[in-house]
């Protein structure tokens, strides 16, 4: 177990960077919401080709998802300390894959 | 509805069930050890184990549920696909790699790690328990609805077949099994769904004015003669009166050629001038074997009837019939310029005989099934109440945070190499599903359109779309979806028998078992969780799928999530603490779902006036009470140790 042993810097800059993306998520999925609460009738108009904001929100916020979700993929730091331990583990399983 | 099962459905379905259950013995013989049953050694590749999250992900409650609310409502049922993706960003930028660095089999193992106490390993034990049965309920319902028009089976037999076939799976395979299972179910899923909207939009929309008749305009007078266009009028009694203070709504007629029962009519506005128009609904009298369609025996016998499928559009723009092939952007711009036919019921009370409820269609125009408020649980949302817009928050915040407390997500971390392989599974798993949640707007409002749908089980919806565009695109949907629901279920019963054998028999009882005997007791509790979640099934038949689902995520995020990521954020968290939240959590979001209007409507059959509870979904309360709990405790019992500490050394 090793949570109280300080992390690596490498760790701690992909816990920062999650962080960071989370929060923007979350600011953009708590706007949605809230004007769907809030304000319903807004949902209906026209905002690009032809199709209402509630459609254009609602996929704009899935393909956001997976944006964000490769950038994370992207930007993250290799853990040293994993990489130990994942080498140490496939040696001892005589698999790699 | 009466369904004819067809001799392909069958064929194809029976070979998807023989197929799952063969793969899952062959890999199964592999897998002696706890590691491996539980785990799959951490040996899946990290691509296989991403779109097995999809498989275990998307299950009846969104291929079923999502659709079927979608073809009923039009988008509301897309805010649960909206907010299901959105959980799986706090899944990935938050929980995924420490839950990955710090456990080894289960959700308890995570939260335990640092304390080894076997308070923890109980209160999570018992929440993983509680939060699996929930979410069981659901797949067990969709099943049994699946099973009634494929292979013309009633709704329990269903239920029972899931059951048996996932303990058999399992019991012979554990953790490998379930994974290839998903991938496998996870990967067709996805790529049927496509084939599907693309047949949907090569087919273009049509418009159909002749499935249901329609009398009129009507002036007042002629609305109260005898006899209207020629047709006798039953004269109302009983709950067909007109009630005082409200018009009457319904007209019955003699049925003509001498067939049984009535033919019903809804008094309606006529748009385009001051008088009436009779549209033709549906009526359905009490229930089961004696139940009576349009005032005549269920059946399709002599002197019997049977309800006809709905969904359909009775005005495209430009006064066309019919649109030809459309593009993915100008499928939605034409729905929202064509008028929609949707279905409202209402209830009829007769002083002697059980209830009938009528159908009865209620043209709206095309725009209003593209945006929210439309489904009456979503209504509130356009309305004046408070209690109902927080109703609403609560439930997008509960699907937001459930997604990353669900235990059978959660153990799905053990079975790659490391965090690296975790982040990288969970972005193929959220492209996975990202996808397939665009394509449920397209599935849904399809089969709003498709002409074939069942008035009385909206959870039908996307293999009837199927069905009405190749029969046997039908069956291969329908086999998908039942496995969908074998996979999703047989990864629930993994996670309790888990949580059984892992953290109350040998955490809490410290009952120390070898790997193999673990694995042993873990096979016994699935094949009892499995029996549970077969009774449940059949108990909660009524309940829509999507609408359940929503309960064991507000469940999940209650009890789970406040202690994950206090855990992993806070310094000062003490196993006190975790143990009051994981309970509070649990505890108050059941007891809370227990009381509510809903709960009292559908489950006991009470006055929903009555209930409680002020609102039905109770994340928005018991989330951050479940935070607070932890914070309180925490703080106190951290006082306490740090003078206790004090007193020791002084």
């Amino acid at each position: 177990m090793n949570t109280s042993d300080s992390p690596s810097p490498q760790r701690r800059f992909n816990t920062r960077l999650g962080l960071f993306l989370f929060l923007v998520y979350l600011t953009l999925y708590t706007g949605f919401v809230l004007i769907n609460a809030f304000a319903a009738d807004k949902m209906e108009t026209i905002v690009l080709a032809g199709l209402n904001l509630a459609i254009v929100y609602g996929f704009g916020l899935i393909v956001f998802a997976l944006v964000l979700a490769l950038i994370y993929g992207l930007m993250c730091r290799r853990d040293p300390t994993e990489d130990v331990a994942t080498e140490a583990a496939d040696a001892a399983q005589g698999d790699s894959k | 509805m009466i369904y004819d099962p067809a001799p392909l459905a069958i064929f194809i379905f029976l070979g998807f069930v023989f197929g799952t259950v063969g793969l899952s013995f062959y890999l199964g013989r592999k897998a002696k050890s706890s590691e491996g049953y539980f785990a799959a050694h951490g040996q899946i590749p990290w691509a296989v184990n991403g779109v097995a999250f999809a498989g275990d992900y998307l299950s009846a409650a969104s291929f079923l549920g999502i659709c079927g609310m979608i073809a009923a409502y039009g988008y509301d049922g897309f805010l649960y696909s909206i907010g299901f993706l959105a959980g799986w960003i706090v899944a990935l930028f938050v929980i995924a790699e420490p839950m990955k660095r710090l456990g080894k089999f289960t959700f308890a193992d995570a939260l335990d790690a640092k304390f080894n106490s076997r308070g923890i390993k109980g209160a999570a034990g018992i929440s993983t328990l509680v939060v699996s049965i929930f979410y069981l309920i659901p797949q067990m319902v969709g099943a049994g609805s699946l099973i009634q028009p494929l292979l013309g089976l009633p709704h329990w037999v269903g239920v029972v077949m899931v059951g048996v076939v996932v303990i058999m799976i399992v019991v012979t395979a554990g953790m490998v099994s379930t994974t290839w299972v998903q991938f496998l179910k996870g990967s067709l899923l996805v790529v049927f769904s496509t084939v599907l909207v693309v047949m949907l939009l090569q087919k273009g929309l049509t418009t159909d004015t002749s499935s249901f008749e329609t009398i009129g305009p009507l002036s007042e007078q002629q609305l109260k003669q005898n006899t209207i266009e020629g047709r006798q009028v039953i004269p109302p009694t009983g709950g067909w009166l007109s009630t005082t203070g409200k018009e009457q709504e319904f007209i019955r007629f003699v049925p003509r050629d001498g067939r049984a029962g009535y033919d019903i009519f809804h008094i309606d506005d006529d748009p385009d001038s001051d008088g009436k128009l009779l549209r033709q609904a549906q009526s359905v009298t009490g229930s089961g074997a004696s139940k009576l369609i349009d005032g005549a025996p269920n059946g399709r016998e002599n002197g019997e009837r049977e309800l006809q499928p709905i969904g359909h559009l009775s005005k495209l723009p430009g006064g066309e019939t019919s649109t030809g092939p459309l593009g993915p952007i100008s499928f939605f711009t034409t729905i929202g310029d064509s008028e929609v036919i949707l279905w409202g019921n209402t209830t009829i009370t007769n002083p002697e005989g059980p209830k009938t409820t009528v159908y009865y269609q209620k043209p709206t125009v095309g725009k209003r099934v593209l945006r929210p408020g439309e489904h009456p649980k979503f209504a509130g949302i356009r309305g004046e109440s408070f209690g109902a817009k927080l109703n609403f928050l609560s439930l997008m915040l509960a699907l937001f945070c459930g997604t990353a407390s669900l235990p059978h997500i959660l153990i799905r971390y053990y079975t790659v190499k490391d965090g690296s392989a975790a982040r990288k599974s969970t972005i193929v798993g959220i492209a996975t599903i990202g996808f397939f949640y665009v394509l449920t707007l397209y599935l849904g409002l399809g089969a709003m359109t498709s002409g074939a749908l069942d008035l009385t089980d909206t959870n039908m919806s996307a293999p009837l779309l199927a069905n009405s565009i190749r029969p046997w695109l039908f069956a291969v949907i329908s086999a998908i979806a039942f496995t969908t629901v074998l996979g999703t279920v047989s990864g629930l019963i993994l996670a309790s028998s888990g949580a059984v054998a892992h953290d109350l028999l040998s955490g809490v009882m410290g009952i120390k078992l070898s790997g193999e005997a673990q694995v042993k007791v873990a096979k016994l509790a699935a094949i009892i969780v499995g029996g549970i979640a077969i009774i449940l099934g059949v108990l909660f038949k009524e309940l829509n799928v999507g609408y359940l689902v929503g309960w064991a995520f507000s469940v999940a995020a209650s009890a789970n999530l406040p202690a994950l990521v206090m855990l992993l954020f806070w310094k000062k968290t003490t196993k006190e603490g975790i143990i009051a939240s994981v309970l509070v959590g649990m505890v108050s979001s059941l007891g809370w779902i227990l009381l509510s209007a809903d709960t009292y409507k559908s489950v006991y059959g009470l006055d929903p006036n009555e209930a409680i509870a002020p609102f039905s979904q109770p994340g928005i309360i018991t989330i951050p009470l479940a935070f607070i709990t932890l914070i309180v405790i925490s703080l106190y019992y951290g006082k306490k140790q740090d003078a206790n500490a004090s007193k020791a050394s002084a």
